[in-house]
């Protein structure tokens, strides 16, 4: 291992601090941090900033997750990637299934190493197919300021610098707890600011606002099955809590009590959906036995959280559920990754974790967090590594790039963005299950009409405030999000996994390829090659 | 949703401030923190796990308040329960360990 570089505050003062870093990583979830610790290791200085609390960020921090880890052993890994494929409408690719596979392997290994507290089972051998959310990072944030990394938390990036050869040099931000901004000069940037939610109270999502996506498209990104976006998780109605493993042992009843017929929390969530448009759905977990029970008490403490806080048994009471839109961050479209480093179409760019597509393990559909868990380990590790590789080769950070931020960070001559206004009208484009869930032409074009008058309007206005301009953005990187998601999924005219479309119901072979995705005044869609394997199954 | 810092137990070392992915704090010079935006809480519970004093508590009603006893909250240990719960207070450094999960994953 290289000597540990330091980055360097090369001044500061009038509100702004500047930095230069070898590598730059936005977002410190497990992909920041797995791509932090990989960049330090080729011996390349490294800054992660993080727009809450690298530790308690994102999706993974409060909750807890299983781990697509499987044995060494050709029979496990090939039921491993086999079961997923139909499911996923065979879009996933093996190549990157077996890389994943290989590389979660060695990674989990390494946290055991440095002393995640696996369970030990009755025969004394070490379980490591899940891990609690708050330790993980925990000790992730450890590892990233011992492989001499700087962290920046409540540090948002607002947009991306280019140089003149259309590379990606570095980053402003604002810390948002000083009011002070700041500038990353760097060789390389990684990408690792999660997914979307759309800010719809799912837990832990409600900084996964597209944020990545917008900053990447304005240097010229392209994104990847944005249509597979329409990820719902079940909560109680009242709560955060989205944790659906244990929704496997319930029954569903509406509220007269009467069974909701079908309804699954697996291959049943749509049944859900729809009987939620029409009134109120209440599990019990009346299908777990004293055993079970004890065990969901140890494996997911923050899933009683709640129902214990309200005075609710969920064994022998029935409690309301909703349906929260975890969007891309439990979909599987993100930034489109050109080759093994999870380089994006953009020099000196990477992307990793829910901020890059997950089409290469996933296909067009996820059911949990195992994949994404394993994906943000991989695919952290492979950015940062090649990140930190490409910035040493580049030597000397050049300064005075361009800005490449445009919408509330220009002024435009007009009003300024109103971005709670702007959020809610979003939202309303996105959250319905009968508009996102259940897709047809009509209605997809009926949002785009009022996404893309939304746009215009947004892209004329004045640069936000420094109070406004961190929900300017993410108001700015929902929309642009949104429109990437539609116009995907207008494109794909099949169902195919979580993109279902009411006016084509079937899967089409001919159709078995990715959806490309970018631009920002004009959302363009493009579809990838055709991948030669012909199936026979039907998306389910 | 953030609903409570206990003025007794607070030292004000303003952790809480400092790990809220969603910055729901502010620092008070010289005094306890204040809850400065209630309505950017996101219900996550992650205050709590860090607060080394079992000062907070998080509602579980993420868009309502609720009509809270701080006194009764004390008295039924529901101040830093959760912490306890995956093995982070004094004494409960065993539980880190309990992860049930691969008996639940897979069935």
């Amino acid at each position: 291992m290289s000597r540990i570089q330091r980055p360097e505050l090369v001044s500061s003062g009038d509100g702004t601090n500047v930095y230069r870093a070898d590598v730059l990583v936005l977002g410190g979830g497990p992909a920041g941090t797995w791509a932090a610790v990989s960049a330090a290791r080729q011996g390349a200085s490294v800054i992660l900033a993080d727009k809450g609390f690298c530790g308690t960020s994102g999706a993974t921090a409060p909750s807890g997750t299983g781990v697509w880890y499987v044995e060494p052993d050709p029979a496990k890994r090939e039921a491993a990637m086999a079961s997923r494929e139909a499911m996923g409408g065979y879009l996933q690719d093996r190549k990157w299934m077996s890389r994943v596979l290989d590389r979660t392997y060695d990674s989990v290994h390494q946290l055991a190493e440095w002393g995640y507290p696996f369970p030990v089972d009755d025969e004394g051998r070490p379980r490591r197919n899940s891990l609690q959310g708050p330790e993980y990072m925990r000790l992730m944030r450890k590892r990233v300021k011992q492989a001499g990394a700087k962290i920046l938390d409540h540090s948002p990036a607002l947009e991306l610098l280019v140089d003149g050869d259309g590379a990606v040099v570095g980053a402003m931000g604002l810390h948002r707890q000083s009011g002070d901004r700041w500038t990353v000069h760097a060789g390389a940037v990684v990408i690792a600011t999660g997914g979307c939610a759309f800010l719809s109270g799912a837990l832990g999502c409600n900084v996964l606002t597209g944020d990545g996506y917008l900053m990447a498209a304005e240097a010229g990104a392209e994104l990847s099955g944005m249509e597979f976006s329409n990820a719902y998780a079940m909560s109680a109605e009242y709560g955060s809590v989205t944790k659906t493993l244990f929704y496997n042992w319930a029954t569903f009843t509406h509220e007269d009590g009467r069974p909701v017929e079908g309804a699954k929390s697996k291959g049943g969530r749509s049944i859900i959906a729809k009987a939620l448009d029409k009134g109120r759905v209440f599990p019990q977990l009346d299908k777990a036995d004293a055993q079970t029970q004890s065990a969901m008490r140890l494996a997911q403490p923050n899933f009683f959280l709640p129902l214990d806080r309200a005075g609710i048994d969920p064994f022998s009471q029935r409690f309301p559920i909703t349906l929260r839109l975890e969007g891309t961050v439990r979909g599987t479209g993100g930034l489109r990754i050109v080759d093994d480093t999870c380089a994006t179409t953009v020099p000196g760019l990477y992307a990793a974790g829910d901020a890059a597509t997950r089409e290469l393990i996933c296909g067009a559909f996820t059911g949990g967090g195992s994949h994404n868990c394993a994906w943000a380990m991989s695919s952290g590790t492979w950015a940062g590594t090649a990140a930190g590789a490409f910035a040493k080769g580049k030597g000397q950070v050049r300064r005075g790039a361009e800005r490449r931020g445009d919408v509330g960070l220009r002024e435009r001559g007009g009003h300024r963005i109103d971005a709670a206004s702007l959020t809610r009208a979003v939202q309303a484009e996105v959250t319905p299950y009968e508009r996102n869930y259940f897709r047809d032409a009509d209605r997809l074009s009926d949002s785009l009409l009022r996404l893309d008058a939304l746009w215009t309007s947004a892209a004329g206005a004045d640069a936000a405030d420094r109070s406004g301009i961190v929900k300017t953005r993410e108001a700015a990187a929902m929309l642009a999000t949104a429109r990437w998601m539609y116009r995907s999924a207008l494109a794909r005219r099949e169902s195919r996994g979580m993109a279902r479309r009411l006016d084509h119901p079937y899967q089409d072979d001919s159709q078995r390829r990715s959806i490309h995705a970018g631009g920002l005044r004009e959302v363009w869609t493009r579809p990838g090659p055709v991948l030669s394997r012909p199936v026979a199954e039907a998306a389910e | 949703m953030i609903q409570i810092i206990d003025p007794e137990r607070c030292t004000g070392c303003n952790i809480c401030v400092g790990v809220c992915p969603t910055n729901v704090f502010d620092v008070v010079p010289g005094g306890q923190p204040v809850i400065a935006r209630q309505h950017d809480c996101q219900t996550c519970f992650m205050c709590e796990l860090y607060c080394p004093e079992d000062a907070l508590y998080v509602s579980p009603f993420a868009a309502e308040l609720e009509s809270l006893d701080l006194k009764q909250l004390r008295e039924t240990g529901a101040l830093g329960n959760y912490r306890s719960a995956i093995g982070w207070s004094e004494g409960t450094g065993d539980r880190r360990r309990t992860d049930a999960s691969f008996q639940l994953l897979g069935r």
